[in-house]
């Protein structure tokens, strides 16, 4: 690192530099440049993958194109979940497949959809008590408390304590508790009462997030201060500015401080 | 790997030089560099990839002919489509509806419920998903959405900080109507029923967001595109309207003249094409961040391939700013399982420092994002004062530590859940250690151009989202990217609808406009080796490509 202070490189060289460190990120990695090597086994067929790549890269390493089962790709969309158990273990374990390092002797399998009902409604017209759940999703009362789902959840969310949650109409810890929800499906597809919890959670958030605080009036004020013209004149004025005028204005400005 | 000896989720050596950041952190707190001069910025944006050579072209055909983008964008341009007048029958329609959205991240979602909501029938809209409705970068939109709603802000004030950080290129109109559309939006979402951060008074929590001068960013924790985007979804599926997944349009259907009459669509899985008629079109195909422009890596999500940009411009729409792509200046640079992905700018917004080698605060924190992108890469590049991390790639620390130093123990829990999970997954704690970052493709700033109410140059067809081009000019703000997707998607979804409210009838489906863009393209000389839309970027294993049989 020191020696490279040396040389002075320019801008097109820097790029060069760049695009060369990211090749492997970007266009996957040579053969030759792996040190370490697991054997991993994609519904049963084994495949020898990089030690440093996810679930996710490693399949796409094997010679799999993604059409299903691959998404945002970085832990946010819920579309990679994945179920595994490793060589030896009894231990069935769920994971997001971009989220996670492969590791030797992963048996996976990739469940890419969640048939599940969500009910339609018209959060507007509701009414903000516990009955709502028992309308929409009646079979959160059927929760044995096994805490399956929160054993499932590659979030680490306590899935079992929002849905007893929702069953005592506690809104505010449904809405905290469900909060980081990727809605991936794993839980519900691991319930033995066919909760689809994640669904639950939605309709609890939603109702938390409308009728839980007093409306925002600050908010309500400037929308009304819109629909009358009050910033009309001013708007008309700094979008017919020509470019120095602009440039002048923006100099000039004024930072809040904190 | 093996050997190597691991401290907090980091090896040794690089471990070793955290010392210098938790030394020099007490210091840092009262120490913000100061923000730049517009000359230093300009100094600094030399070595911002937009400005460095080589990285552009002229675009030789079409409606933008002469005008310069950069290379993969012109090399999707110049390509020839995947299939050919003839080769489809498009005389038998799958589908007729009124409006077909082709897209499904938040843009196209709420254009959806919009045109519901103006009257549109739910059986006569069609959403037209690549991947699964949703797979979308809006969901990994971290930090929040801005509005002018606070008593001491005004929407000229969120206009001219758009415009200075948009280098004054934005398009007047349309940059006037995403900021006076704005404290809309939010109440919209209010309505619906998403969770934003509130202070106890009930007020909104309202952050920094770099190049703004006030505090106007509205977020949902750390995840605040997920909760906006899960929130809409919830409600398109509450109103039941038509929906499709993992069927892309790989063309738009024409008829014949300037108008958008339908789209032709490609089953993922089976190879089985349909053909949509639609009175009206919205595309809302979103960004580019897996064309890896100048060999970036990405935070954009596995469809973003310019497919919308491809469409849009073979049917002879008109494009703008195709020449500027947005680095967020956070990007992880370690560990290599994560190199690209985002890390909000919200941390900074929060107290989180760029910090150098020698445990310098060399940069302020809250630059527009160009600026701010060119300053790391400086640091790395030619200061020298960057740390390297074992597959190569160079950084600078965020001091995340900062954060709570700042705000107090716990906050980083609270405010940055999905932020802290992902390093915990890598043993890494970032309320006790920095984080190594560095730039990373994040964004499209041009793209289609519209007017103020999402339409496009050709009749029929309306744009909204991150595949429309001229409301960020040529460089983006943060918190207004979510923003613009539910401002025109909303406006798209509600002129479209009242367009066709006003008696238009379907056109007639062609693909004529295809055949004039191949003869344009063989008579520029160009060879037909590569074909677009893109779809899907591969990553697939040299070794198992090498050897790979194509039978079916």
């Amino acid at each position: 690192m020191k020696g490279e202070k040396t040389k002075r490189l320019d801008p097109k060289e820097i790029m060069e530099r760049i695009a060369t460190a990211s090749r492997p990120m970007v266009a996957g990695v040579e053969e030759k440049d792996v040190e370490h090597w697991v054997t991993i086994y994609i519904m049963g067929r084994g495949y020898r993958v990089p030690a440093d790549l996810t679930i996710l890269t490693a399949i796409e390493y094997a010679g799999y194109k993604f059409i299903r089962g691959c998404g945002c790709r970085q832990g946010f969309c819920g579309a990679c979940s994945t179920v595994y158990r490793k060589k030896g273990e009894y231990k069935l374990q769920t994971a997001m497949a971009c989220q996670t390092r492969v590791e030797d002797g992963m048996y996976l399998v990739q469940i890419p959809f969640t048939p599940a009902e969500k009910a339609p409604y018209d959060i507007g017209k509701e009414e903000y008590n516990v009955n709502v759940f028992f309308k929409y999703y009646p079979e959160v009362a059927r929760c044995v408390s096994c805490n399956t789902c929160t054993k499932a959840c590659p979030q680490d969310l306590e899935v079992m304590d929002y849905v007893q949650a929702a069953i005592k109409g506690d809104f505010e810890a449904v809405a905290n508790e469900s909060f980081d929800c990727i809605q991936c499906g794993l839980c519900a597809l691991r319930c033995p009462s066919e909760i689809v919890q994640y669904n639950v959670a939605q309709l609890g958030r939603r109702m938390y997030g409308r009728y839980s605080s007093p409306e925002p009036e600050h908010l309500l004020t400037r929308i009304k201060e819109i629909k009358e013209g009050k910033f009309n004149k001013d708007m008309d004025k700094i979008t017919s500015l020509s470019r120095e005028e602009l440039e002048k204005l923006y100099a000039e400005r004024e930072r809040e401080t904190d | 790997m093996a050997e190597a000896k691991y401290i907090e989720g980091y090896p040794e050596y690089m471990y070793k030089l955290i010392d210098k950041v938790h030394k020099t952190r007490q210091k840092r707190k009262d120490y913000i560099p100061p923000a730049m001069s517009m000359e230093e910025r300009e100094e600094t944006l030399k070595l911002h990839p937009d400005y460095v050579a080589g990285g552009k072209r002229k675009i030789s055909i079409g409606q933008n002919k002469g005008d310069f983008g950069t290379n993969p964008v012109v090399d999707l341009l110049e390509a020839y489509p995947l299939v050919e007048e003839g080769e489809v029958d498009i005389k038998k329609v799958d589908y007729s509806v009124d409006i077909m959205v082709i897209g499904g991240g938040l843009a196209g979602t709420t254009a959806c419920i919009w045109a519901n909501e103006q009257g549109i029938s739910k059986d006569k809209i069609l959403l037209v998903n690549k991947l699964r409705h949703g797979d979308a970068n809006s969901i990994m939109a971290e930090g929040g959405t801005q509005a002018a709603d606070r008593e001491v802000d005004s929407i000229q004030r969120h206009y001219l900080d758009t415009m200075g950080g948009g280098h004054f290129t934005n398009k007047p109109d349309v940059l006037r109507a995403l900021v006076e559309d704005a404290p809309f939006i939010i109440y919209w979402l209010h309505e619906l029923g998403a969770i934003i951060d509130k202070e106890e008074s009930g007020d909104f929590v309202e952050k920094w967001g770099g190049g703004t001068s006030i505090r106007r960013l509205h977020s949902c924790r750390d995840y605040t595109g997920l909760e906006e985007f899960r929130v809409i979804r919830d409600e398109f599926r509450s109103r039941e309207i038509g929906c499709i997944e993992h069927y892309p349009a790989i063309e738009l259907l024409t008829d014949g003249e300037n108008r958008v009459t339908g789209a032709l669509l490609y089953n993922l899985e089976t190879g089985e094409y349909k053909i949509v008629e639609a009175k009206a079109t919205i595309l809302a195909t979103g960004g580019f961040g897996r064309l890896h422009i100048r060999g970036f890596p990405t935070t954009n999500h596995y469809g973003a391939t310019a497919d919308g940009l491809v469409l849009a411009y073979r049917a002879g729409a008109k494009l703008r700013d195709v020449d500027t792509v947005q680095y967020h200046p956070t990007g992880a640079a370690y560990p290599v399982q994560i190199i690209g992905y985002l890390l909000t700018e919200k941390l900074r917004s929060s107290g989180a420092q760029p910090v150098n080698v020698d445990g310098e605060a060399f940069v302020f924190p809250l630059e527009p994002r160009d600026v701010e992108a060119a300053a790391l890469i400086r640091e790395c590049y030619v200061r020298g004062k960057g740390i390297t991390t074992p597959v190569g790639i160079r950084g600078v620390w965020l001091d995340t530590p900062m954060i709570e130093v700042k705000n107090g123990k716990g906050y980083i829990e609270k405010a940055f859940p999905g932020m802290r999970r992902m390093f915990n997954r890598y043993d890494i704690d970032m309320t006790k250690d920095p984080v190594l970052v560095f730039p990373t493709l994040h964004y499209q700033n041009g793209g289609v151009e519209t007017d103020p109410w999402g339409h496009s140059t050709l009749e029929g067809l309306w744009v909204a989202g991150e595949v429309s081009g001229g409301v960020h000019g040529k460089n983006r703000l943060m918190g207004n990217s979510t923003l613009d997707t539910m401002v025109f998607g909303r406006r798209a979804g509600m002129s479209a609808a009242k367009w066709v409210q006003s008696g238009k009838k379907g056109g007639k489906l062609t693909l004529e406009h295809l055949h004039r863009y191949v003869e344009t393209l063989k008579k520029a000389g160009i060879k037909p080796q590569r074909r677009a839309p893109m779809l899907l970027p591969e990553y697939r294993g040299k070794a198992a490509l090498a050897r790979m049989i194509d039978i079916f």
